[in-house]
């Protein structure tokens, strides 16, 4: 009986441990494409998550399903269950397993951390990223400046002396940003890159990953910054060298004008909402003056 | 002499028989629930019913929200409107819902379950209760200000919180600022008062270890609160002076720094998410026994537990910030410390699991409510430990992942926990019995709602949506489509609720003094208890939860 109880419980053991792997494999169909180095290191910990949590919610939901199944009280039956008070060796077992999975979870995630190589404050040391699939160029370019305002996106390239409302790197090679926000507190976040980092005023914080697929992406504003902090996006583009080449001396051949801006027209228009307050927002800053839009 | 002592005596009888009857015809007085009672039951049940007020208010905002982002285009109301709803919905649910509906919940019940007459202080702790009111209506008022409510968030992170649109004095951010503080001030007082009566008030043979679960839950609930409470305050008070006189803690263009105000916010919010959650434990602890007819599994390691989780609670508060330009060895220890929280959690629900093992379970309302809220617990804390990762939280931070883990938490456990509460002690408060039937439809439509509304915003998060947008690109709009429609659901949810607790409290069938058989000493007094609860203090003899022992719990019965 109890060797039969034991080979059931293994099986399902297998059985469930199938289950959440695959999970863990659908789980990267959840998220966006992987645009960046660093985003393959994500999903990577992010399905490992996926799969393990998967385990125990399956495994505790199971349980918990099964006695609600099988251990009803009968209608009339209004006896005690027997007082099993507590079981020490079972106690012990869901306390140092846990914490076995606690030092698996947090020594994973330490690994892929360093294997990002992320940097956060002024330093600039650069780490090379360990994936060998990937050949990339890991110093990088140029510093690229990113701008960001209520409620608008700025890409100052200062070696060609191009300001743009779009972010455009070239595939292949490590970026490195400098993040300045010259009002509140905005969010540097690209789905496709996996990366963020917020931005704070009168600090230049700087950033770095590594685009490894042509395309276009959205760059969007991460952290509140107000009235029309839903309208601040902008276009990321990732090309090749050469176009990324060719595009950075058209911007420079044009005249800087000032940009369209959709917090800006919003602000300047009536209100077409179904339900109108009229509650005041801050004004807007002016649209930028860019070279490229 | 003998007979003038007689009719001393016999007077005294008179007058003692007159002070019990007015005690019984009082019990179930309605009109002292609108008067300032110091009683700790009355006291209880008017912040139970002022918070889910609240509760229906915040609910309204929320589905507001939802309206909104039921398309992509920001289409139904103005961006600052939007911006103060979910301004709103966070504030009213956190602090004018959960707190006060769990601090009213732990007025009625501590007393009873420790065998006191009364709270230790119970001027203070009506005095506490009459400032919910008051924070209320300044939330409410801040409204019809020509600023319009405060927009920044229920974090209210500088320097947004600091832009004052109007420039007039009195604007949303103020009064929100206010209302705040005023709130922290009240839970402190009540702080003090649960500290106290846990303390000194216990009966005699009550010794810790014979405390009910929730007892001990809301001990350490209660024990954050007294220090954490005085950061958020400090913090609140910092950032009303860089308001309104000009000061320049928070705000970088004078000088300020406003990471800083995150320190101050999240070194007291993040433990509030424990204060708000551990007495939810504490039900369950209650819940399952009863309805397993078995004893808690593990009774001394999950008291304990509760406090082992406070004490980590304080050393978490970074992870909400890892983003904020925190550096790699912070982020690191962080995430460790905030993994941790895991083991002690966990510990707790594999003993609800032992728990009901082998029990004789029925399935009445709070049962199933409290079935549900496990297993939409143990989800919440597996996203949780996904968050507190530092790469994958680097990509999901602020997204709709974080407010699906969070409402999962804060609906699917909190909420659905209360349910279960409110349910099982309903006959104990009213003396009546609520109706099955409706409790079971509740239950059924708030489950689906719950996963409808909040399961959507984990693929939301983890392609990107951010939280706080009120247009967003239209690659989002068939999950938000499906969390609306279960936002609406939910809302609908409440009205047999509302139904169940009105009708059965008018008409209801009388209950009995303990209708679940339940083992405790708020079950061995009359139903509703009457003032100063026991006609006789209790005197404790054993161990709570003894579900198949034939001890008694008392000295008395």
């Amino acid at each position: 009986m109890k060797k039969r109880r034991i080979l059931l419980l293994m099986i399902t053991a297998i059985a469930l441990s199938l289950i959440s792997l695959w999970i863990g494999q659908l789980s990267y169909g959840w998220l966006p494409p992987q645009g960046t180095t660093e985003a393959i290191l994500i999903d990577q910990l992010f399905t490992f998550l996926v799969s393990l949590g998967s385990f125990i919610f399956l495994g505790v939901t199971g349980v918990v399903i099964y006695f609600v199944m099988f251990n009803r009280a009968a209608k009339y039956d209004w006896s005690d269950g027997p007082a099993i008070e507590g079981n020490v060796t079972l106690e012990i077992i869901w306390t140092v397993i846990p914490i076995l999975l606690v030092f698996w979870i947090a020594g994973y995630s330490y690994q892929i951390y360093q294997q990002m190589g992320i940097q956060v404050g002024h330093h600039h040391s650069y780490q090379s990223i360990d994936i060998e699939t990937v050949k990339t160029v890991d110093k990088p370019f140029e510093t690229i400046e990113v701008i960001a305002k209520q409620w608008a996106w700025i890409f100052h390239y200062p070696e060609s002396n191009i300001t743009s409302t779009e972010l455009h790197l070239p595939v292949d090679q490590r970026v490195h940003l400098a993040l300045r926000s010259q009002d509140v507190l905005h969010g540097f976040y690209i789905p496709a890159f996996r990366v963020k980092q917020d931005m704070i005023p009168r600090e230049t914080i700087a950033l770095e990953f590594t685009p490894i697929r042509q395309g276009n992406y959205q760059l969007t504003d991460s952290q509140f910054s107000g009235t029309y902090f839903a309208t601040m996006t902008a276009n990321v583009v990732v090309q090749s060298k050469e176009d990324y080449e060719t595009w950075l001396k058209k911007a420079a051949k044009q005249t800087p004008f000032l940009a369209d801006n959709q917090a800006f027209s919003e602000y300047n228009q009536q209100s077409q909402k179904m339900i109108k307050t009229g509650w005041p927002s801050i004004t807007p800053a002016q649209p930028p003056l860019v070279n490229y839009q | 002499m003998t007979t003038i002592n007689n009719n001393n005596s016999q007077e005294k009888i008179v007058i003692e028989t007159h002070i019990e009857h007015h005690h019984q015809a009082s019990a179930r007085d309605w009109k002292r629930y609108f008067s300032f009672s110091t009683d700790h039951k009355v006291i209880g049940i008017q912040y139970l019913v002022t918070s889910f007020f609240f509760f229906l208010v915040g609910g309204i905002f929320a589905m507001i929200i939802r309206g909104e982002l039921i398309t992509p285009e920001s289409d139904l109301v103005d961006r600052t409107f939007y911006n103060g709803m979910f301004t709103m919905h966070g504030t009213i649910m956190l602090f004018l819902w959960t707190f006060p509906s769990l601090v009213g919940l732990a007025n009625y019940l501590v007393p009873l379950m420790i065998g006191a007459r009364d709270m230790a202080f119970p001027r203070l702790n009506a005095a506490a209760f009459w400032m919910v009111p008051v924070v209320g209506i300044l939330v409410i008022v801040s409204m019809f200000v020509p600023s319009g409510s405060a927009q920044a968030g229920w974090w209210s992170y500088p320097p947004v919180s600091l832009q004052n649109p109007t420039g007039n004095l009195i604007n949303g951010q103020f009064l929100w600022i206010l209302a705040v503080a005023i709130s922290g001030v009240s839970s402190i007082m009540g702080a003090v008062n649960f500290v106290t009566t846990i303390v000194k008030m216990r009966a005699p043979g009550m010794t810790f270890f014979r405390m009910p679960a929730f007892v001990w839950t809301v001990f350490s609930a209660q024990i954050i609160q007294l220090f954490g409470l005085p950061a958020l305050t400090a913090g609140a008070v910092m950032l009303l002076f860089d308001l309104t006189v000009g000061t320049s803690f928070f705000d970088p263009a004078k000088g300020g720094n406003a990471v800083l105000f995150q320190h101050f916010f999240w070194f007291y919010s993040h433990p509030a998410v424990y204060v708000i959650i551990l007495p939810i434990f504490g039900i369950f602890s209650e819940i399952f026994p009863v309805y397993s007819r078995k004893p808690l599994f593990g009774y001394k390691v999950v008291a304990i537990s509760s406090l082992i989780i406070a004490g980590v609670s304080g050393l978490v508060w970074v992870h909400h910030m890892y983003a904020s330009g925190t550096p790699g060895w912070m982020r690191m220890v962080f995430m460790l410390s905030t993994m941790c929280v895991s083991v002690p959690t966990g510990i707790k629900v594999f003993a609800w699991v032992g728990t009901i093992w082998g029990g004789k379970l029925r399935l009445n309302t709070p049962m199933l409510f409290a079935l549900g809220a496990l297993i939409m617990f143990v989800f919440a804390g597996i996203t949780g430990i996904m968050l507190s990762s530092v790469p994958v939280d680097i990509h999901v931070n602020n997204t709709y992942f974080v407010v699906g883990h969070f409402h999962y938490v804060l609906y699917g456990t909190v909420t659905m926990g209360m349910y279960a509460a409110i349910y099982h002690w309903f006959p104990k408060m009213t003396g009546r019995m609520y109706y099955e039937g409706l409790g079971q439809l509740h239950f059924w439509l708030a489950f689906l709602g719950t996963n409808l509304n909040f399961l959507p915003m984990h693929p939301l998060g983890l392609q990107g949506m951010l939280r706080r947008v009120s247009s967003y690109d239209p690659q989002y709009t068939f999950w938000n489509v499906i969390a609306s429609l279960g936002g609406f659901l939910l809302g609908m949810s409440t009205l047999p609720f509302i139904l169940n607790m009105v009708s059965s409290w008018i008409q209801g069938k009388e209950a009995g003094d303990n209708p679940w058989r339940a083992i405790g000493l708020e079950w061995l007094t009359t139903s509703p208890p009457e003032v100063e609860n026991f006609e006789e203090i209790p005197i404790v003899i054993s161990e709570p939860y003894g579900y198949g022992k034939s001890e008694p719990l008392t000295l008395n019965s």
